[in-house]
């Protein structure tokens, strides 16, 4: 199982308090009416899902309640970063650098 | 219960028989309570505090209690109010006129949950079989609160006393987490 850290509660907790809803930092288009099919289809659909480190939205949904966010690499399931919402996103080069060493 | 936290407020329901009574581990259930789910901004905790009768917690997982009253941090915005179970109408005047202009939501689910008491030296290894938090002294003092997960169902644990932990869990809900709860003490009584 794995420990999720809440930045709101300030503790880890199992992975059951929490569900994970996708990747993070997918802005809703500013002006919905003069933005194309194509731009919607990117918005809604199209997911980088990535190998590798990817930013996720996670809600500590059995506890505080939060939305925040997570970098967690995808192939050793390891949490890289948790940052509450609306913080820029890290550098995800560098973390991954720093956690490969 | 006399010595934790609130006792005046978290009392066993006399008319319930114990739903466990063994040498070091009993749950009872506990008198109902008014609950009232306030959120609101930081700018209007001054005044629900003072309105309420005790402050509001700000740091996470803590609770604050006073005469009769009890306020338990549920997220950063998120509070739960517990006061005696007849005076939810003047508690929840009291709260409306002291908030004045603050945009808040103030809600009684006082029905919506039950609880009980659990105690003894078992307890933390009993509320382990079903909730995967580490409940020792130093991660989960006396006064801490939090929401989680027991066996399947949405509960929060309150730590009233070193050996003592109020459960709430919804009230169709609670068959279910007492009756697992007595099942693994009796478990661990035969074994």
């Amino acid at each position: 199982m794995l420990l999720v850290y809440c930045p709101y509660c300030g503790v880890s907790r199992p992975e059951t308090e929490f569900s994970c809803r996708g990747e993070a930092h997918i802005a809703r288009p500013a002006d919905p009416s003069q933005t194309s099919d194509e731009d919607w289809v990117n918005f809604l659909y199209m997911r980088s899902n990535s190998k590798g480190v990817y930013v996720e939205r996670w809600r500590h949904i059995h506890g505080c309640g939060r939305f925040f966010n997570a970098v967690r690499n995808t192939v050793s399931d390891e949490f890289l970063k948790f940052y509450k919402t609306g913080e820029p996103m890290p550098d995800l080069e560098e973390l991954a650098k720093e956690a490969g060493k | 219960m006399s010595d934790g936290l609130a006792s005046d407020l978290i009392t066993p329901d006399a008319g319930a028989s114990p739903l466990l009574n063994q040498n070091d581990l009993s749950i009872l259930k506990a008198s109902p309570l008014t609950r009232l789910s306030f959120r609101a901004r930081e700018t209007a905790l001054n005044d629900a505090g003072t309105a309420f009768g005790v402050p509001l917690p700000v740091k996470p997982l803590s609770s604050e209690t006073g005469d009769k009253r009890a306020a338990l941090w549920m997220g950063p915005d998120e509070w739960t109010l517990l006061a005696p179970e007849d005076e939810l109408q003047s508690v929840f005047e009291q709260m409306e006129s002291g908030l004045g202009a603050h945009p808040h939501a103030l809600v009684d689910i006082s029905e919506r949950s039950d609880a009980i008491i659990l105690s003894g030296k078992k307890a933390v290894w009993l509320l382990n079989t079903g909730i995967f938090i580490d409940f020792s002294l130093e991660a989960f003092p006396v006064g801490t609160v939090a929401r989680t997960v027991f066996h399947k169902s949405p509960v929060m644990v309150w730590r009233v006393a070193e050996e003592t932990f109020v459960v709430e869990a919804w009230v169709s809900f609670m068959d279910y987490v007492s009756g697992l709860l007595v099942q693994s003490a009796q478990e661990l009584e035969a074994a």
